[in-house]
């Protein structure tokens, strides 16, 4: 889908990187995913969070990259970064004691509690209908990570009612479920998606609706929603992309 | 002290039927080099062990050499699926593939353990997920301090464990720089390792971040210039995306596969050094 605005044409894809980039914010510690969520991050440090710490799995605290990096371990976030450092002390030293801000992840399923599913879908784990690559750093992330933003494709069979594999928590079945099982960190409190943004319910954790993406229809919102959809009653449209902000995404990932 | 060897005799020596196998290279410094020729030796009914078994296991596990498979995630990275993995996984091709899946913690842990000379790790992990139905190496412990459940998982001690590094010298001291994922923890844990370098140096230039393993630490150490094709050795040659876009097509089809099986790997002429 491409929108046009004024002098300008987009994607959807476009609109979700820049919309997520948009709500990561200066200064913050961001542990980032690769795919959307990498992309997402570099634009927000290259238009208005310049000293936003990223840090891959892989190792890198305070990579800086020029360019999209090809996958979490690309040289380039080796070379660009603060320090350079082994997989066990990622996880132990600076993931699991609460030093990272956000933890900013991608999805293949996502249910209305913002759990995450990136392991088989079908119900039959021994015999998936789709074996997925499986958990990688997600589910400490999730648990860890101050807060936690989804960056993700939506449709029916991404968005579902109840993930078919919990791989990573997010709000579990509801309210409280994340004090209960001992996860320190709040979660996911912001989902974006290349329709819209989705916010957990203060009350019941359940994610609503919030904002729409220029030229998006709630109704659209809902057919790509697999479960019963709540619309914020202060749900806003979504800024369009700013010529420096579509300027910059495209030139990153051109760079190579 | 480690002895220097060629590829094939490392393999030969260290790698046997049925072993448990650990190849780490987080991303950076993957074994491709040990890998396919461990597919040439036809090794079988191993248990692969690997953080994030990409293209190198992929390709083993085509080959019909694993019985098993412990990870964490299993993708071609910034690319997609692992399309002889998933054959394996959800129709049993070559040959059935069990699998023992973690997460990234949880697997760095259990190296960790196994390195530390610990029968278990402790993380803060796992909880509420629904990986603890499927993996039985993944309990809960009561912390005996504070009374908090954490997750305990079973330490990690390959019968050999596979790594690449650049450099090392003609006393079998291995240099390794970059990122150096859990590579010394997975040489630590493993009751023998096989080290494959870019080079075999007469005396190692230091490097800032350096890893260095003692040669007394280590079984064998092969030159394998190269050897981490199609990732990367820092210093020495960048990571091939472009293969690891191409792999999507030659593993999509157990044609293709078989065809580069034997292309690349058995009709290979192998040089002993």
């Amino acid at each position: 889908m491409s929108t046009t605005t004024d002098a300008q044409t987009y994607t959807s894809d476009e609109m979700m990187s820049i919309a997520a980039a948009r709500a990561l914010g200066a200064g913050q510690r961001c542990f980032v995913g690769i795919g959307l969520p990498s992309t997402a991050a570099n634009l927000a440090r290259r238009t208005h969070a310049h000293d936003l710490v990223l840090i891959y799995e892989s190792g890198t605290l305070g990579s800086k990259p020029d360019r999209l990096p090809a996958s979490i371990g690309d040289g380039i976030l080796a070379e660009t970064a603060d320090a350079v450092i082994g997989v066990p002390e990622v996880f132990n030293y600076w993931l699991q004691p609460g030093r990272i801000d956000v933890g900013f992840l991608g999805a293949a399923q996502l249910d209305k509690f913002g759990n995450i599913n990136t392991t088989v879908i079908g119900d039959d784990y021994a015999n998936p209908k789709v074996r997925l690559p499986g958990a990688g750093g997600a589910p400490e992330i999730a648990a860890s990570c101050r807060e936690v933003y989804v960056v993700v494709r939506q449709s029916k069979r991404s968005f579902v009612d109840k993930v078919d594999f919990v791989t990573s928590v997010g709000h579990g079945s509801g309210k409280g479920d994340r004090e209960r099982l001992g996860l320190p960190g709040a979660g996911p409190t912001l989902v974006i998606t290349d329709l819209g943004i989705f916010r957990p319910d203060p009350e019941t954790c359940e994610l609503v609706l919030s904002q729409v993406h220029p030229g998006v229809e709630v109704e659209q919102v809902r057919e790509a929603t697999g479960w019963d959809l709540t619309v914020s009653p202060e749900l806003s449209r979504t800024d369009s992309p700013s010529e420096t902000e579509l300027a910059t995404l495209r030139a990153l990932k051109e760079a190579k | 002290m480690a002895e220097i060897v060629s590829l094939a005799e490392g393999v030969g020596r260290l790698v046997h039927d049925g072993d448990v196998v650990a190849m780490e290279g987080f991303t950076h410094l993957i074994p491709h080099a040990a890998g396919q020729e461990i597919i040439r030796q036809r090794r079988k009914d191993l248990t692969l062990v690997r953080m994030t078994p990409d293209i190198v296991y992929d390709q083993l596990i085509g080959a019909g050499c694993a019985r098993k498979l412990i990870f964490s995630w299993g993708g071609n990275p910034g690319v997609g699926s692992l399309h002889r993995f998933r054959d394996a996984v959800q129709n049993e091709w070559p040959v059935p593939l069990e699998i023992e899946e973690h997460s990234h913690a949880g697997m760095a842990n259990r190296y960790v353990a196994g390195a530390s000379g610990l029968p278990f790790a402790v993380l803060r992990g796992y909880s509420g997920t629904d990986l603890p139905k499927h993996t039985d190496t993944i309990k809960q412990i009561t912390c005996p301090f504070t009374g908090e459940q954490l997750a305990a998982v079973p330490a990690l001690n390959p019968d050999v464990s596979v790594i690449h590094a650049q450099r090392a010298d003609r006393a079998g001291n291995v240099q390794m720089w970059g990122l150096v994922g859990v590579q010394k923890e997975a040489v630590l844990a493993a009751k023998r390792s096989l080290v494959t370098v870019e080079e075999v140096v007469d005396e190692l230039e230091p490097v800032p971040g350096q890893v260095i393993l003692p040669s007394w630490a280590v079984t064998c150490v092969a030159e394998a210039p190269h050897g981490a094709h199609p990732s990367y050795a820092q210093g020495y040659y960048d990571r091939d995306n472009a293969y690891y876009e191409e792999w999507d097509s030659i593993g999509r089809k157990r044609d293709s596969f078989e065809d580069w099986l034997r292309e690349k790997v058995f009709d290979m002429e192998v040089t002993d050094k």
